[in-house]
């Protein structure tokens, strides 16, 4: 079996991340921040040192910073939803997940102005789209660091120092990029940050959160949900403070234990090395296919512009049957159609039919990648025989 | 042999507890999370229980990890 499947999660995880679930199960299997004896504080101390990780990870001075979530998708909700309101006026790309576009389009219905920025046919954005864009209610840009698409990296820093320069708020979607690009919050010039742990972070599934910068104004910023906390626990008003007031209801802990075994497995790989190993297979993969008669490739070509997703269609096929052969003869698991991404695939010219999507890992070998180009071939060819 | 007298840090909130531990821990200051003495606060939390000979120290690590906003109490 080949796994080419990383941007919708990554497989396989390093065995430390069962282990240490595992581990906090037996060990330290009580609430986090709910009493004071020593299993209910060792859950805590898991949880609080996978803040710490991920506050050093994305360049946050203050681990309470770090709100811990089920996902991306719960975080960009929160940040949306919650600092959102009828009048205003947000700015964002038309290379984003449906984590992004439904809620935004939830929005519309109750006020919430949009504009949706066009991107190019590779699904870049050009960051001098921004400034016209912006109107006197405009309060946020909401960009996709990376498309889970084409893989196109967009230029955020630019947007950041945009949104600086307007007092705005840049909330970064980096489901697609953590772990593979470098983020760093203040350099970066972003406000609100969602991340998922279960992609190229190597964590577990339901694991993620939000990352809330200094200029995000918390009373302003309402919770999606109110509840227990283990803080303040006679007051009936929801706390105001980081991260209890987003934070309702026990969290993950053995997760975010895999998650924070995951981060310090990747810190001792050295992270340079991890993205040089995927650029490297990822380039292989690209090239190779781009070789293929018959075979259309979409987004950048330079690997460097992009996290190594590598979206394709054959001429001729349809896409379901050419992940079906993928599997069925090769062993090839990949992902086709819409990815969660309608307007990636309008923009990129590929709506409503979608892309067989092949996205490889830290795991992925070079010799994974030569079967994976001899299998397309073979298919481009038969279908071209079949034209 | 004298009985060690401790002070107590109430956190607002039970992960600004363990940010404070994890301050002192990685100076090497010693500390422990106890239960809120419920003469102190009637909430359910944790607080930071530090010898009270430490107390200035603690603090001065604390303020600087952005932690200088608790309650602090004298134990009897």
């Amino acid at each position: 079996m080949i796994y080419l499947d990383n941007a919708a999660t990554s497989w396989p995880k390093p065995d430390c991340v069962a282990e240490a679930m595992i581990r906090v199960l037996e060990t330290a299997g009580g609430n986090p921040g709910r009493s004071g004896h020593r299993v209910s504080l060792e859950a805590g101390r898991a949880v609080y040192h996978t803040r710490e990780i991920l506050a050093a990870l994305f360049g946050v001075a203050d681990p309470l910073r770090v709100v811990l979530s089920q996902n991306a998708t719960e975080g960009l909700n929160l940040a949306l939803r919650g600092q959102l309101r009828p009048g205003d006026h947000v700015i964002t790309s038309s290379m984003e997940h449906n984590a992004v576009m439904r809620p935004l389009r939830h929005l519309e219905e109750q006020g919430i102005e949009i504009t949706v920025i066009p991107c190019s046919p590779q699904g870049v954005l050009n960051p001098d789209d921004l400034t016209p864009a912006i109107r006197n209610n405009t309060v946020m840009i909401v960009l996709n660091h990376a498309s889970n698409v084409t893989g196109t990296i967009q230029p955020v820093r630019e947007a950041g120092q945009i949104a600086r320069k307007h007092g705005l708020l840049l909330l970064v979607d980096a489901a697609q990029s953590a772990g593979l690009i470098p983020l760093d919050m203040e350099g970066d010039c972003i406000d609100l940050l969602a991340f998922t742990g279960h992609k190229a972070l190597l964590g577990p599934p339901g694991t993620g959160g939000l990352l809330i910068g200094e200029r995000v104004d918390l009373a302003r910023l309402q919770p999606l949900i109110r509840g227990g906390t283990g803080s303040r626990s006679g007051d009936e008003i929801q706390p105001a403070l980081l991260p209890d007031r987003y934070e309702s209801g026990t969290r993950n802990t053995p997760g975010l234990a895999g998650l924070a075994s995951a981060l310090s497995w990747l810190e001792s790989q050295g992270w340079d090395k991890i993205r040089q190993q995927e650029a490297r297979v990822s380039q292989r993969l690209s090239n190779g296919l781009r070789d293929i008669s018959g075979v259309t490739i979409y987004g950048v070509e330079d690997v460097d512009r992009s996290t190594g997703v590598v979206s394709f269609n054959i001429d001729n096929s349809m896409l379901s049957t050419v992940g079906l052969e993928l599997e069925e003869k090769s062993g090839i698991l990949c992902r086709v159609g819409l990815h969660c991404s309608p307007a990636s695939h309008r923009t990129i010219g590929t709506y409503p039919t979608g892309t067989v999507r092949l996205s490889p890992g830290y795991f992925t070998t070079e010799t994974e990648i030569d079967t994976v180009l001899t299998a397309v071939d073979r298919l481009a060819a038969t279908a071209a025989g079949n034209r | 042999m004298a009985k060690e007298e401790y002070t107590v840090l109430l956190a607002p909130t039970i992960s600004h507890a363990l940010k404070g531990e994890s301050l002192l821990k990685k100076a090497g200051c010693s500390c422990k999370l106890i239960p809120v003495p419920r003469h102190l606060s009637s909430d359910c939390g944790v607080c930071l229980r530090i010898a009270r000979a430490g107390k200035s120290v603690a603090q001065q690590i604390l303020e600087q990890g952005g932690l200088g906003a608790g309650e602090w109490y004298n134990l009897k």
